[in-house]
């Protein structure tokens, strides 16, 4: 097992509806979702966005996408009109997740997307 | 023949040009225009009480139709478009006066009405989403309310021959939906393909956004010419089951990543994506490539519509101050940190009174705030950001006018720009809630050129 960085094996993209940003982490392929969905729960995930996401955490999964969507409530400063956030929308918290430290097998390094020891 | 829908705009900013393109070479049956976000109409009622000229439909809409009507009077493409905010009707007028200019006499305009409910939602609403009190705790604040409609409408419009309707609230993928329920004879109770079509009616609203907008990381997601982007096009099938393409020779990439971010794009439970007239099921969706930048989509599923319909309630809660200058070079995030200090001191010995204050350091921690990492390197270049929230627009003043300071008396090498936009907004606070959709009745008003 190698722990590498979750932009390796998954994308994103958030969404904002009031105070609540979706966050939705997708993995490249249904191999590489086996570790998300393992590792990636709702409470590390909470705790990742510590300082920002202020309220529940809940994680909702598309199998046959391979897709986890991360419902993140209190997260957007009072609200997308409110918020004194420069990025009121919360367009660029989904980037935060990238840099998550996922484990995965061995086995596995060569399906990771644009990792290091894949370029000559 | 599947029926091909085009999206010509996902939000009010949204480009122009590429909606033209869309009209002139996709080959559509119907271009639907989205252009709301969720403060749209509370920021046009505020702009239409300061500005009694202000027509009260969307501010591009001329722009628009000049890009895009020609093409779709020439290809035969209607148009279904929520561009009417709070005047629906004078919309519609506006599109007549467009018509007949174009020389086009005798094509029926629809306007979709019953959405403001502004004098009778403290009546007809009971909780607010957000804080669990009663909706009658907003009456103080209250700008305005709509109810999101459903396709019902818009379908009646079609039925009786309109060729481009304009609404003011629905849905957004409502009006992707509606057509689909008119060309294909689908009823209210046929939830199965309602389901797939308001999932793909999702996958349209946000425009670019399925097309490789809001999607490029160098390395790992790479865009071909991402400075023209090829506005969706959905070839639709009877079933409600569609490719997802994007108009040929533009930019952009439609793949299954580009598609799968875009399904869960502003969702929460993927399961029960709840729409005015079903709720939708993505859990069984299948997403398949069917060729270059085509997708196909299917297995969305449907359940029966909700009792009730959203409520949006938009109300006056101050303002934000805001203003930003700069640092670079040696030093650069040193000098940034006491231009703030000197700005926090400031801010006490004038008294802003604001109900939250922040000063950000952007290019060290502005947008990602208290999770950025510690062990980040000083960067370059700083930008010094404050913004504050007051209640009064004199209080939101102070921000900029101690910004303003900062040129003759604040830090070394402080780098200060001539404001170039206002420094002040007022705040439109949403909030939502729910009404039996009993009460709400939807009219539809026809015009003709």
């Amino acid at each position: 097992m190698i722990a590498v960085k979750l932009k390796h094996l998954a994308h994103c993209r958030s969404g904002d509806k009031g105070n609540t940003s979706n966050i939705a982490v997708i993995a490249y392929s249904p191999e590489l979702f086996g570790p998300l969905k393992d590792q990636l729960t709702a409470e590390k995930f909470k705790d990742w966005y510590r300082g920002v996401v202020n309220g529940d955490v809940t994680r909702y999964m598309v199998e046959k996408i391979s897709a986890l969507n991360f419902v993140c409530e209190n997260a957007l400063g009072g609200g997308v009109s409110r918020s004194l956030c420069l990025d009121n929308y919360g367009k660029s918290l989904s980037s935060r997740i990238l840099s998550y430290p996922i484990e995965v097998d061995t086995s596995l390094i060569s399906s990771l997307i644009n990792y290091p020891s894949q370029t000559k | 023949m599947a029926l091909r829908i085009g999206c010509g705009s996902a939000w009010w900013g949204d480009r122009i040009s590429p909606a033209k393109m869309l009209a002139e070479k996709g080959n559509l049956d119907y271009l639907c225009f989205e252009t709301m976000a969720e403060a749209t109409i509370s920021a046009a009622q505020v702009k239409k009480r300061a500005d009694p000229s202000f027509p009260g439909y969307d501010t591009w809409l001329d722009d628009r139709l000049e890009a895009a009507l020609p093409a779709c009077l020439k290809n035969k493409t209607k148009i279904i478009s929520n561009q009417g905010w709070i005047n629906p009707d004078g919309a519609a007028e506006r599109v007549v006066y467009w018509l007949r200019k174009l020389g086009k006499k005798g094509i029926t305009v629809a306007s979709v009405n019953g959405s403001l409910i502004s004098d009778r939602v403290l009546a007809i609403t009971d909780r607010v989403t957000e804080t669990g009190k009663p909706t009658s705790t907003l009456a103080e604040s209250l700008v305005s309310a709509e109810v999101y409609l459903g396709a019902k409408p818009i379908v009646e419009s079609l039925h009786a021959g309109a060729e481009i309707v304009i609404t003011g609230r629905v849905a957004d993928p409502t009006l992707f939906a509606a057509p689909m329920m008119f060309e294909f004879g689908w009823d209210e109770s046929d939830i199965e393909r309602l389901g797939q079509g308001y999932g793909i009616g999702h996958l349209l609203e946000c425009g670019a956004q399925v097309t490789g907008g809001y999607f490029i990381d160098p390395g790992f997601k790479d865009v071909k010419n991402p400075w023209d982007l090829g506005l969706p096009i959905a070839e639709v099938e009877s079933d409600g089951s569609a490719i997802i393409t994007k108009l040929e020779g533009t930019g952009g990439v439609v793949d299954e990543r580009t598609v799968k971010e875009q399904l869960l794009y502003e969702v929460h439970d993927p399961s029960n994506y709840i729409t005015p007239d079903v709720v939708v099921d993505f859990s069984q969706v299948d997403i398949e490539s069917a060729g270059e930048n085509r997708i196909r989509v299917s297995n969305i599923r449907g359940k029966p519509k909700t009792d009730s319909l959203k409520v949006s309630l938009g109300c006056k809660e101050g303002y934000i101050g805001e203003d930003m200058f700069f640092y670079a070079g040696e030093g650069a995030l040193n000098r940034a940190k006491i231009a703030k200090k000197i700005l926090e001191e400031r801010f006490k010995i004038v008294e802003l009174k604001a109900e939250e204050i922040r000063i950000d350091l952007l290019g060290l921690n502005a947008i990602h705030g208290a999770m950025t990492p510690a062990e980040i390197d000083a960067p370059y270049e700083v930008a010094v950001r404050v913004a504050a929230r007051t209640k009064t627009r004199d209080e939101a003043l102070k921000v900029g006018r101690e910004v303003d300071g900062m040129a003759v008396s604040g830090v070394g090498m402080t780098g200060k720009r001539v404001p170039h936009q206002e420094r002040v907004r007022e705040i439109i606070g949403v909030y939502s809630s729910l009404v039996n959709r009993e009460v709400i009745s939807p009219s539809v008003n026809f015009f003709k050129s």
